[in-house]
């Protein structure tokens, strides 16, 4: 099935999980944040909530920025 | 002699320094890092930003600024609306490390002016769910009063506009700003250079939040550690009361005994 991923289209099995997702995309799950559908996912539910088609995940960090 | 420092404290966390330093436009996560230390900084601001899915840095900004050391304090800058602030702050409190957020709604393009109604909405919906709002906002006491009654923590009034490095364009604005509420008071954004920050503490400011004055300068970490003094400076000056400014002269020798 297909979701996007920070905009790009990516392919993955029906039943994956956050946890899942981060790991194929070599994300390490510590310090980031997902939202899935404009809903942040708590970072402890990231094995318990698993993707549906159709599905637009972001993947955030903190980077250098702001402040002026 | 002791005077009557009065504590820098945000939401129960007191710091010995009153700067607060951003970590945008270094030449390397390293620069940025030793900027920091030279800096005395102790509250780090950071950007939220997508992960870069298709080629993302084996480093992180975090493996040079340790959360563990410092505060981190994440920011909503290029947000234009409420509701873009409101989605980058929550997002950034799921990353785990904080519920602090530095709010900007920036009113557009050309100025980059804070959007100062969107800014005070979104301050509501934030405080009520529990963030630590460190809004950014124009040098307008009647505003920062506004912001102080929805629950912000501090308020960060602009120094001057965003990369202007002006300096304190309107000192008096920010006497009123700091007359008119009894949270920490913040200068924010157009600070160019040392006596800029010195000057924001002479008038009473609370502390000082700058980045591209820092990382822009040509030494970055000379500039940081004299960014670090000019605060240090203007808080002692602040506190030690400077004599009124006059119209003539008034001699310093005594007048009497004179030769004749």
């Amino acid at each position: 099935m297909q979701i996007e991923v920070n905009s790009v289209k990516k392919e993955v099995l029906p039943g994956t999980s956050i946890e899942r997702l981060l790991a194929r995309l070599n994300i390490v799950p510590q310090r980031v944040a997902v939202e899935i559908n404009l809903t942040v996912i708590d970072r402890n539910q990231f094995n318990q909530v698993f993707l549906k088609e159709g599905d637009r995940v972001e993947i955030i960090n903190f980077v250098g920025g702001g402040g002026r | 002699m002791t005077v009557i420092n009065k504590p820098f404290v945000i939401d129960g966390v007191e710091f010995q320094s009153r700067l607060i330093v951003g970590t945008g436009k270094y030449a390397s996560f390293e620069e940025n890092k030793q900027a920091v230390i030279a800096s005395g900084a102790e509250c780090i601001t950071v950007a939220v930003r997508r992960v870069n899915i298709l080629d993302h840095a084996s480093e992180n900004l975090l493996d040079y600024i340790d959360p563990k050391i410092y505060k981190i304090l994440p920011n909503t800058a290029g947000c234009y609306t409420a509701d873009e602030a409101i989605r980058t702050a929550r997002l950034a409190r799921a990353a785990g490390i904080t519920n602090w957020v530095k709010l900007e709604v920036i009113g557009d393009t050309k100025t980059l002016l804070p959007d100062n109604e969107a800014t005070l909405e979104a301050t509501r919906v934030l405080v009520k769910e529990g963030f630590v709002v460190f809004p950014y906002v124009s040098d307008d006491p009647i505003m920062a009063k506004k912001l102080q009654d929805a629950g912000a923590a501090v308020v960060m009034p602009l120094a001057a506009p965003i990369g202007s490095w002006l300096g304190i364009r309107n000192p008096y604005n920010i006497q009123l700003i700091l007359e008119a509420v009894s949270i920490p008071v913040i200068v924010d954004a157009g600070v160019g250079t040392a006596s800029d920050a010195a000057m924001a503490m002479e008038l009473g400011c609370d502390g000082v939040l700058m980045n591209t004055a820092i990382a822009g300068a040509k030494n970055p970490i000379l500039m940081a550690e004299a960014m670090n003094n000019g605060v240090k400076a203007g808080r002692m000056a602040y506190l030690a009361g400077r004599m009124p400014r006059k119209r003539y002269a008034q001699a310093s020798s005594p007048i009497e005994g004179m030769i004749e």
